[in-house]
């Protein structure tokens, strides 16, 4: 029989090239290429690897074995780890991996929407540590202060917003430093982590404060009497955090989307020029955006202490949260539902890192390692579309054009019409300002506009 | 040396910059490029100087074919280019802008003395004034371009390519400009000159050469009339002017007194101006770019907060107040330059029209965004001020410059006004929209609004004005009628007195007599 | 669009040679008083402590290691309300001289912002040391200093090479973690420091390269790309440091006895004070004062330092010159990255004898305030690191005399420095007109 050959009808072609070319085929080939640099990180702290290849002139095949276990050692851990246990025997067993998931999830979602919001005002807020750590302080205070003198409905509402409080205002002192002195946002907010960070060292080592009576450990007391409530019972990790966790991913979509404060927020991150002319407070958004970036990292703060570590906390509470977030909110695309989609994938690789770690022994930072990766090539979608050969969007979208102008009547054209309607482009946030003229350059230190 | 273009297209995707274009410059020539904004003419010289590739076609030098795979190809091969936007690196003194890419050096060593003797040799050779040593920042616009000139000679260069040379400079500079490229013809160089403004060509233009959308339309003598000019650039007879009544003037609307707007150095780049403005009277502020108008127009609508002195709306003091209170006050803004203030290019047309009223009740209900009426709105607008778009919900940054423009004055025109300002409303813009915009303008006086228009260009002064304020060195020269010869308006954005410069006026058309 | 008709007529002659001098506007500017109001508030801060908090006794100064011309001084020990009271005066003395030149619209002088720091350690040394056993000795403190200094003094350069050619680099800090890792593992295998060194500077280079193809080639936002590769490289050294180092810490984290050692020079090594603090360091040290004054004649003599500043202000204008722009930022980023790898070798060839995770504790992010402090200028952003450099010596000499103000908050003091600098004390700056954006190379 005869295969005729045949080119496919143009839309047809058109349609696949799009869907290999938009976001989630790129976010998939990130991830395959990210897991794949992870693969050769665990292969070289693998140590049977290791030996193996030691001689691997000599009989190759057993370096290629070694890689093999070593993979499928580790990616099983990963996934037993994270989704699904099969290995288990009961169902709750089975399931645990999934809910340890959510539970991780839950302060990784808050932290990353804090970024991802003063991403939205043109903001880079990597002070989620910072952040995280004082609504720590404030909200494990509260609820130390608060065990056995009141009831939990007044207790877990005051420490949430003690926490979010404090958050908020260690990011409006970056919005501030930034809107009135001029001083960069990235730079001030490092800073103000490692204040934070040796205020709440101060804190755990002074007898009085939040130093537990009667050890001499950096170490509070138990902050379990405040404590979010099981959302599955008391056999899942997952408590009521998780919850409030998807209420703010609401709260943000709806106040990004559809609120007069989140168009503000946006015009000033899109264009803070324009956004002045159209009467847009810029210093009071700049400053208001960044405090509501801190209240949610701070949130992330409280989630810590009053979700996940309830036995008394130490300096490690943050538990590298808040620069996951920046990972999560750039994974995200900076858009609400990225943001909940990212913190969950995260909260995976940390549940199922921790079970790598204790079953292979392989180092947990695995997981920071693949993450940054990701979030590495997807901002740069040539680079995965060359791996994979994906095409390219805009030759796409040009070979569409070129086909309808050429169906089209000549006289159509003419200077009126729009020129390039609107190209798939990489996830926004990550673009540079691109200004071939030296007008308009967005600098890292606008040092103190004139105004 | 003689520089052949033979068919040359270019292709941005869909869009077709140059189609087959066919072009000859001869050693002691000067060829004229004109055509509209967007026709083509700077993309077909960026093939030219090696910055973009041609999809079809070739360039031939003395009748050989080259290629350019870069900027450095074509200086190397004796073609300079003077740019519209001056490629000078602004905290660089004149020596070194000179130097660049060409250094001479002594071991790696740059050497800056060797470069300053050529810069004084070239410029006394041209009669240029040039201090080797000045910043360019410092430098008036028309010295720049004097740089960027003595940049080219300073690579041999033997054809000079002037894109858009007097945007930016007075009609004197102008002037002397035109007498600089008689001279490099005299030495034998030829010459593309490239413009859109038809007494300049005819002017200089040894040969003229008409593009349009990108397809050369014809071949013009220097000797063709205006309307002849225009018509071959624009392709349709163009109403030159815009019919307007005589202004019909209502109390003092605008008052402002002893203006004064210091920059970042501290310099007062706005120096005691005061003016009033009438209801349904247009006042123009003309003037080079550069000298103070820009502020003068953001202190309008409090963009500049540092200004101090009176800004008056009708009897309401506003100095001190911030935009969004000025915007509250009526005050209908477009700013200079639209891509940068006045639109906000990955929010769709939609948002751009609601950008300055987020605040107010129909675009917002209960405490949210009422994305019915915005969309509602955004249809009305884009179809009463001819917006040529495939949808409210696409992207502004995907309109041409015309579009965007007629954008922003449907916004500004589509609110309570108590006064309209808007500044270099046209520049950039083609042809169909400038006729759009203008007459928009004249409706909005005729309404018996003030208007303030800021313009740099003399014809559009002439169209809309019904006064005229010149600008110099932050300080107004004068206000005079808008009837005033454009001799003496010429004279006085060059720092001349009404007086003086009427008389000597006066004096040359006596002599010419 | 000048479409409209109007008559030609010849223009006339006119003299028009004022148009030409340089623009000249009349000045009336608002006085800036924000580096005064902020020395203004430290004074008064100081003050208050030694009002509210005087501490009697003597502070113990030692000016000598036994070695200079100064070996037969003994100890100082002026009062320590005294020495304080002094410094508060001449404190005050500089706030008044910064009100003046804010009120004479004169730029403030970084060395007048220098002194004022220095006082105020002063007044904060005697504070601090008085009544105390231990000896503040000055020579340890500076010398400290300097070697404290050396990955902020790299980094910084590396950090004016990125600017000055357009590109932020955020990454410092991944840079100077990776050439520390890198230096520990060469150094303790080969036993060589040089050619640890050597490792870490191409560890640098290697960190700026992927800087490089995201920033440039993919032209990724270069502030986001930084940052990841900041929690990049944290992650893979801190999961070789887990999974590899530590397990084999003999053979692959051991350079303690690796470490460059002092190499007195002859005769400068006896000038007092600085002498030994300056003149008897290890070959980093001579090779940070050599850098500083390569990097700024590199960039203000040389062909390439032109370029790479015209790529930096305005790179359309050098591109339509000939000059490659994005390789020239290329370049100026792997020579910025080597650089900031020697100085990140620092941390493990000169001041600890063993790599360690996140050792360089976000000192990649002063170096970058220290770029800005010093107004992208090499030998200045030195100077602003060597101040950044001191203010954590002196954390460290106050924490062995023991100080009456708890570790947490000395610790502290390097970042509420920088936290200062960035936000109240430095004054008009102007960066790099094009740095940190992209650069489209349209066609060629």
């Amino acid at each position: 029989m005869k295969v005729e050959s045949r080119t496919p009808d143009p839309t047809w072609r058109d349609t696949l090239a799009e869907i290999t070319s938009s976001g989630s085929a790129l976010g998939i080939g990130a991830l395959i290429l990210a897991l794949l640099a992870g693969s050769l990180m665990i292969a070289f702290t693998n140590a049977g690897v290791r030996t193996a290849a030691s001689y691997f002139f000599a009989r190759p095949g057993d370096t290629f074995a070694a890689l093999g276990r070593a993979m499928v050692g580790a990616y099983s851990q990963l996934l037993r780890g994270s989704i699904f246990n099969w290995q288990a025997t009961t169902f709750t067993g089975q399931i645990t991996p999934l809910m340890n998931t959510l539970a991780n999830a839950a302060p990784l979602i808050v932290a990353g929407l804090g970024v991802a919001l003063a991403f939205k005002a043109g903001l880079f807020n990597i002070g989620g540590r910072g952040q995280m750590i004082m609504g720590a302080i404030a909200s494990g205070w509260l609820a130390i202060a608060l065990t056995n003198r009141a009831p939990l409905w007044v207790s877990l509402p005051l420490c949430v917003i003690a926490g979010a409080a404090a958050g908020a205002l260690w990011g409006a002192l970056a919005g501030w430093l930034k809107a009135a002195m001029g001083a960069h946002e990235v730079i001030s907010t490092i800073m103000l982590n490692f204040v934070a960070f040796y205020l709440l060292q101060f804190l755990l080592g002074t007898r009085g404060l939040l130093q537990r009576p009667g050890t001499s450990n950096p170490i509070t007391l138990p902050t379990a009497g405040s404590a979010f409530p099981h959302l599955f019972g008391s056999t899942f990790p997952v408590r009521w955090s998780l919850i409030l966790a998807f209420a703010m991913v609401a709260y943000c979509w709806w106040l990004l989307n559809r609120s007069v404060l989140g168009f503000h927020f946006r015009a000033v991150g899109e264009n803070a020029r324009a956004a002045r002319v159209a009467g847009i407070n810029v210093a009071r958004n700049t400053i208001g955006v960044m405090a509501l970036s801190g209240a949610l990292c701070g949130l992330a703060g409280v989630f810590q202490v009053l979700g996940v570590i309830l036995t008394g906390f130490t300096d490690g509470i943050d538990a590298g949260i808040g620069f996951d977030a920046i990972t999560v909110a750039l994974l995200g695309a900076a858009s609400p539902i990225g943001v909940l989609l990212a913190g969950l994938l995260f909260g995976a690789f940390k549940a199922g890192g921790g079970n790598m770690q204790a079953g292979e022994g392989i180092p947990i930072e695995i997981v920071t390692v693949i993450q940054s990766l990701i979030v590495l090539f997807i901002a740069a979608p040539p680079l995965v579309r060359k791996v994979f050969h994906f095409p390219d969007p805009r030759k796409v979208a040009n070979a569409r054009l070129e086909r309808q102008a050429a169906g089209l009547s000549a006289s159509q054209g003419g200077t009126g019409l729009d020129l390039m309607p609107g190209v798939p482009q990489p996830p926004e946030v990550f673009l540079a300002p691109v200004s071939p003229l030296q007008e308009g350059a967005s600098h890292i230190i606008d040092q103190i506009g004139d105004n | 040396m003689r520089l052949e273009l033979r068919n040359i297209t270019k292709r941005f995707g869909a869009l077709v910059a140059n189609d087959h274009i066919n072009l000859t410059v001869n050693p002691g020539e000067i060829h004229c490029l004109l055509g509209e904004n967007g026709a083509g003419k700077s993309t077909l010289m960026n093939v030219l100087y090696g910055l973009y590739q041609p999809d079809e076609g070739e360039i031939l030098l003395d009748g050989k074919v080259v290629h350019f795979r870069g900027p450095g190809d074509a200086m190397a091969a004796g073609i300079g280019m003077v740019h519209q936007h001056f490629m000078l690196v602004p905290p660089f003194s004149v020596a070194e802008n000179v130097a660049l890419g060409n250094e001479k050096t002594k071991a790696g060593i740059f050497d800056i003395r060797w470069t300053r003797k050529r810069v004084k040799e070239l410029s006394k050779q041209f009669g240029f004034h040039l201090d080797p040593n000045a910043n360019v920042e410092d430098l008036p616009v028309g010295v720049q371009q004097q740089v960027e000139i003595v940049k080219a000679l300073a690579r041999n260069a033997d054809i000079i390519i002037f894109d858009e040379p007097t945007a930016v400079l007075t009609p004197q500079e102008t002037n002397e400009l035109m007498a600089i490229m008689r001279k490099l013809k005299a030495e034998g160089k030829g010459i593309v000159f490239i413009t859109h403004k038809l007494r300049e060509v005819r002017e200089v233009a040894d040969r003229i050469t008409v593009i349009r959308h990108g397809k050369i339309v014809g071949q013009a003598s220097p000797t063709a009339t205006d309307s002849e000019l225009a018509a071959a650039m624009v392709g349709r007879a163009v109403q030159l002017q815009v019919e307007k009544q005589p202004a019909n003037h209502k109390d003092n609307a605008l008052v402002v007194k002893d203006l004064i707007i210091p920059n970042s150095l501290g310099q007062a780049v706005v120096d005691k101006v005061s003016f009033t403005v009438q209801g349904g009277e247009v006042l123009a502020i003309a003037g080079v770019q550069g000298n103070g108008q820009t502020e003068l127009a953001e202190a309008l609508l409090g963009l500049q907060p540092k200004a101090t002195g009176s800004i008056k709306l009708d009897g309401r003091e506003l100095i001190g107040r911030s935009p969004r209170q000025f915007l509250d006050a009526g005050v209908g803004f477009v700013p200079e330059d639209r891509n940068a203030d006045g639109l906000i290019g990955n929010f769709t047309i939609a948002e751009n029209l609601m950008l300055n009223r987020g605040n107010e009740k129909p675009f917002v209900k209960r405490g949210g965004l009422h994305l019915g009426y915005r969309d509602d709105f955004a249809a009305a607008k884009v179809k009463e001020f001819d917006v040529r778009t495939q949808g409210i919900r696409n992207k502004v940054a995907n309109l041409s410059g015309g579009n965007a423009q007629k954008l922003i004055i449907a916004r500004e025109l589509s609110k309570p006004l108590r006064l309209f300002v808007a500044a270099q409303p046209t520049r950039g813009v083609d042809v169909g929209s400038i006729e759009f915009i203008h007459k928009r303008i004249v409706e909005t006086r005729d309404a018996g609004i003030p208007v303030v228009v800021i313009s740099t260009e003399l014809d559009e002064v002439a169209a809309l004005a019904d006064r005229v304020m010149v600008m110099y060195r932050g300080g107004v020269v004068g206000i005079v009628p808008a009837d005033t010869p454009r001799e003496v308006l010429g004279l006085m954005m060059a720092g001349i007195s009404p007086e003086k410069a009427a008389d000597a006026v006066g004096q040359m058309m006596g002599a010419q007599r | 669009m000048s479409i409209y008709l109007a008559s030609i007529t010849d223009p006339p002659e006119l003299d028009l040679s004022a148009a030409e001098e340089p623009i000249e506007l009349r000045v009336i500017a608002r006085r800036d008083y924000k580096a005064p109001l902020v020395m203004a508030a430290l004074t008064a801060l100081l003050m208050i402590l030694l009002l509210a908090n005087p501490r009697g006794g003597e502070t113990r100064f030692g000016v000598t290691t036994g070695n200079d011309l100064l070996r037969n001084v003994p100890v100082l020990t002026p009062n320590a309300m005294t020495l304080g009271w002094i410094a508060i005066a001449i404190m005050v003395f500089l706030t008044a001289l910064a009100f003046w030149f804010s009120y004479t619209y004169k730029r403030q002088w970084l060395w007048i912002i220098g002194l004022f720091a220095l006082a105020a350690m002063s007044t904060f040394l005697a504070w601090a040391g008085a009544g105390a056993a231990g000896t503040i000795n000055l020579v340890p403190l500076i010398g400290n200093a300097l070697l404290l200094a050396i990955p902020l003094v790299f980094g910084a350069l590396g950090g004016v090479i990125g600017e000055r050619a357009g590109v932020v680099n955020i990454a410092i800090e991944a840079e100077l973690l990776m050439a520390a890792f890198t230096a520990t593992v060469v150094g303790s295998v080969t036993r060589s420091p040089v050619l640890g060194l050597l490792a870490a500077a191409i560890a640098g280079l290697m960190v700026a390269a992927i800087l490089a193809v995201f920033a440039i080639n993919y032209r990724v936002e270069q502030v986001i790309v930084g940052v990841v590769l900041n929690v990049l490289i944290t992650g893979v050294t801190t999961f070789l440091f887990n999974g590899w180092l530590q397990p084999n810490a003999m053979t692959l984290n051991n350079t303690l006895a690796v470490r460059f050692s002092q190499v007195p020079i002859p005769f400068l090594s006896q000038i007092p004070l600085i002498g030994p603090a300056l003149f008897n360091q290890n070959i980093l040290v001579y090779l940070m004062i050599f850098a500083v004054a390569a990097v700024w004649f590199a960039l203000n003599r040389t062909r390439w330092g032109l370029r790479l500043r015209a790529v930096g202000e305005h790179p359309k204008a050098a591109d339509t010159v000939g000059i490659r722009v994005n390789r020239t930022r290329w370049i100026a980023l792997l020579i910025a990255g080597a650089i900031v790898g020697i100085g990140g070798a620092s941390y493990t060839l000169v001041a600890n004898g063993a790599f360690n995770r996140e050792m360089t504790n976000g000192f990649g992010y002063i170096a970058l305030a220290a770029v800005i402090f010093g107004n992208w200028d090499p030998i200045r952003a030195a100077f602003a690191a060597l101040l950044f450099g001191f203010a954590i010596s002196l954390q460290t000499v106050l924490s062995i005399i023991g100080s009456p103000v708890p570790s947490s908050f000395m610790l502290m003091l390097p970042y509420m420095v920088t936290l200062l600098a960035v936000a109240g004390l430095v004054g008009k700056s102007r960066a790099p007109a094009a740095s940190g954006t992209a650069y489209v190379v349209e066609d060629h």
